[in-house]
């Protein structure tokens, strides 16, 4: 079909060697985390790291029980705040709402989805801190103020991913729906909102990567005590605020117990990863 | 109980309208605080002076220059690699398991957090490779992670140039190169402008992973080895340490207004040339 | 047109990397100092001060905590390190030069009714053995204890000089900064932390430890006891540039300014005659 001369046969081994280039940035930073991170993990033994709870680098004593809680309690947290929340807009601006006020709504919400995460985390310093200190008790700097910035944090994608499975429910299964007598709230909650599911998950699942990766505005807001919280007005540290806070100073086996922070950071959000490829790919086939 | 139907609509919609509000409150009340606090702090004495005394005092200067040089490498590097690979994933292959790894590999490279590149490039770049905290080592993490914003913006815009443009450039006896450097790439390039765009807002806003490469330096940037603070970097530092609440709230106003600006270019970009065509 | 568009990018490429790369050639221009993040704000300000005497000489100052700077020293990624703990054993092959002394103070927010806390009772309220003010004859509320985070100096030298063998309490809140520890004692009325007494401002007030506040004359004194140095690193001893510069801090301008700023000068102030 078309001319195979020498020339095109060099373009297209080079594009395949350019192609690889994000396979392989994703393996030497796989390779880079697990070289640093594994060998003081078996060192001290894994079940001390990943069951420890005491963390005292200068001690020797690497326990990230803590963090992996909370990591796992703020995500939750963001989740309780964020999907209701995200859920409803997109509800909301696809089926009740004029056209108009989705026509501008949407763009909005999605541009505020670029706002750094510092931005949120300082609003949180600033406003949210103080407001549960004086309210509630305690530090102010805790897993409810942790978890209602990133919650916030994750409402642009949850809305706009929902927005667009939502979108992509077919006419005629609303219509077919009404037909039948429904209101239009049944028709959402028992034709749209399952037909849409998978995307909407996957959504849900983007949004929670997205809450357990963020680092700058946790740091910000949690106190980062690493401790078990006893109560959702307590500090709490997370995987990655842990990596930020200490990487500044950390040497020799204390650096390496942050890189081992690192590896079990990665694969909590692989395994989140492959999850949201599968809905998504399970989505698309349908 | 049981409500009727139409009860039960009444009360579900005003819900929604209720959580939406609140959603759309939230989101725009952080604009909204940052802008009406941020906008009185800026004049262009704050944009072209430096910042002096910890940037108590002084302007922001050196950190727009640290952030535009970033980005720039940072773009400088993935676009060519980014392109590529959409170029090969859509004229030079078909689908198989080899473009379904590279997509994979993609995805996933997407889906890493910034503190783990950020890990990544001081292992790498200013450990290992000796380039130190520096514009270079915070410039190539950057390169790294907006590589995968590039690649799938790309895809999209050169899967959207009709297959009708490349059978004409064939049949005028043109090589498979020739068709994509000079049929394909030029009808492409709005999209992959908007994912360039789209990138430079991600770098901009990036703390976590330049903090750890290109370091906290004040000072202007004089070489590619000089370790410099972004704009980001410098505003988390002023709030999070209260150095000086009116500078840290007027440089978050010219980083969002920045970013909204890139975002509101993408989005007409997208519109126009990506979702129609699709 | 190809060749050209290709060319001409090129050698805009060129361009911009010849701009990056011929510059940092001027080694003997510039200095690095790297280290103690405690010592960086004021070593910034003293550079900032050293370049405007000395145009077309750039001092970039470098955080990273003093282990990071002695080991900077070592390899030679810089020429002066900073550190603000003593040196350990294995590293007094290095040259030192004091540069100053830094108080480590206690502080609480301005509006709690304690001003005099002792050593051990300091020792406590952070190991977390008192929880309310309330046993410290203060308001009924519980103390929001705020540290620094492992690995860093200040934390280091408290650990060593106030909490001995104790375990700082896990509850702690811990912060990477001395300046957001500031900040967070300066919001919350119930906390408590500890900061260079040279960043001590009226935003937080400092307490006196066993009835001795954190004065210049107290140190001097050896009153009170929570002091370390900041110090200047070398691999031999200075000279050529690093040498003025480090000449430059000691010389009676800066330590008048390193007294005005909060910290112990090495040298008498300027009101006292020397030399």
């Amino acid at each position: 079909m078309t001319k195979l001369d020498k020339n095109d046969r060099l373009i297209r081994i080079s594009l395949l060697v350019v192609a690889f280039s994000a396979v392989s940035v994703l393996a030497v930073i796989t390779i880079f985390i697990f070289e640093q991170g594994t060998p003081i993990m078996f060192k001290y033994g894994l079940k001390s790291f990943l069951f420890g709870q005491d963390w005292y680098p200068s001690e020797k004593s690497f326990g990230l029980l803590p963090m992996i809680v909370g990591s796992l309690m703020v995500t939750f947290g963001a989740l309780i705040i964020g999907v209701p929340l995200g859920l409803a807009s997109a509800i909301f601006l696809t089926e009740f709402s004029h056209r108009r006020l989705t026509r501008f709504l949407k763009p909005v919400i999605e541009l505020l989805a670029g706002i750094p995460s510092v931005v949120y985390g300082f609003i949180g310093l600033m406003f949210l801190v103080p407001f549960i200190r004086e309210n509630f008790g305690g530090p102010g700097l805790s897993v409810l103020a942790a978890s209602i910035i990133l919650g916030i944090m994750i409402l642009p994608t949850v809305i706009s991913i929902a927005i667009d499975s939502i979108r992509a429910v077919p006419d005629s299964y609303r219509e077919g729906s009404i037909a039948l007598g429904a209101t239009k709230w049944q028709t959402v909650r028992m034709v749209v909102l399952p037909a849409a599911r998978s995307g909407i998950v996957a959504g849900i699942i983007l949004g929670m990567g997205r809450a357990i990766g963020e680092t700058m505005a946790v740091i910000m807001v949690a106190g980062n005590a690493a401790d078990i919280p006893g109560s959702i007005l307590q500090p709490v540290r997370t995987l990655t605020s842990n990596i930020a806070l200490e990487m500044g100073y950390a040497s020799g086996e204390h650096r390496e117990a942050l890189f081992a922070t690192g590896v079990i950071l990665f694969i909590i959000i692989m395994i989140l990863n492959t999850i949201a490829n599968l809905t998504s790919a399970r989505q698309k086939k349908r | 109980m049981l409500l009727s139907p139409k009860t039960e609509q009444k009360i579900v919609q005003a819900f929604l309208y209720f959580f939406t509000s609140i959603a759309v409150l939230v989101l725009l009340f952080i604009l909204v605080v940052i802008l009406k606090n941020g906008l009185p702090q800026l004049s262009l004495e704050f944009l072209t002076k430096n910042p002096a005394d910890m940037g108590r005092e002084g302007g922001i200067l050196s950190t727009i220059v640290a952030t535009i040089f970033l980005t720039f490498i940072a773009l400088l590097v993935a676009t060519p690699l980014g392109v590529g690979t959409a170029i090969y994933l859509t004229e030079y292959t078909i689908e198989s398991r080899l473009t379904r790894i590279i997509r994979f590999g993609a995805e996933c490279l997407a889906g890493i957090p910034s503190i783990i590149f950020g890990l990544f490039g001081f292992i790498l770049f200013v450990n290992k490779l000796k380039f130190g905290w520096s514009i270079l080592s915070g410039g190539l993490t950057l390169a790294f992670m907006v590589l995968p914003t590039i690649i799938r913006t790309s895809e999209e815009a050169i899967k959207s140039v009709p297959q009708a443009y490349r059978l004409v450039s064939f049949s005028l006896g043109s090589t498979r190169w020739q068709a994509i450097t000079r049929v394909v790439l030029p009808s492409a390039v709005p999209g992959i402008v908007t994912g360039i765009i789209l990138s430079i807002g991600r770098s901009i806003g990036e703390t976590a992973a330049v903090i750890f490469t290109a370091g906290s330096a004040l000072r202007m940037p004089s070489s590619l080895f000089s370790s410099s603070r972004t704009m980001a970097v410098h505003f988390y530092i002023l709030a999070k340490e209260g150095v000086s609440m009116p500078k840290a709230y007027g440089t978050a106003a010219v980083l969002v207004i920045a970013i909204l600006i890139i975002n509101i270019m993408t989005y007409y970009l997208m519109e126009k040339y990506i979702k129609r065509k699709s | 047109m190809n060749r050209l568009k290709i060319t001409s990018v090129g050698v805009c490429l060129l361009v911009v990397f010849g701009f990056f790369s011929c510059r940092p050639n001027h080694r003997g221009t510039e200095i690095v100092v790297a280290g103690s993040t405690s010592v960086q704000p004021f070593a910034d300000k003293w550079a900032e001060l050293f370049m405007e005497k000395r145009p077309g000489i750039v001092v970039n100052v470098q955080g990273g905590g003093s282990s990071a700077g002695i080991q900077a020293v070592k390899t030679g990624a810089a020429h002066i390190g900073m550190s603000s703990r003593e040196l350990k054993e294995d590293e007094k092959d290095l040259y030192e030069i004091e540069v100053a002394k830094d108080g480590l103070a206690i502080i609480v927010h301005p509006s709690n009714p304690l001003d005099n806390l002792t050593i051990d009772q300091v020792r406590s309220i952070f190991s977390g053995e008192i929880t309310s003010w309330k046993t410290l004859n203060g308001r009924d509320k519980e103390i929001t204890v705020v540290v620094r985070e492992e690995g860093s100096g200040t934390r280091g030298a408290f650990q060593e000089m106030v909490m001995g063998k104790t375990r700082i309490a896990k509850r702690a809140i811990v912060e990477d900064s001395n300046g957001t520890v500031r900040e967070i004692v300066s919001r919350d009325p119930n906390a408590i932390g500890f900061i260079s007494l040279g960043l001590v401002n009226e935003k937080v007030k400092a307490i006196a430890l066993n009835g001795v506040f954190p004065t210049e004359g107290a140190i001097l004194k050896k009153e009170y006891r929570l002091v370390r140095p900041f110090l200047f690193l070398t691999k031999e001893e200075p000279k050529g540039l690093a040498k003025e510069f480090i000449d430059f801090v000691l010389s009676e301008e800066i330590q008048t300014l390193v007294h005005n700023e909060g910290l112990i000068p090495i040298r008498k102030g300027s009101g006292e005659t020397n030399d």
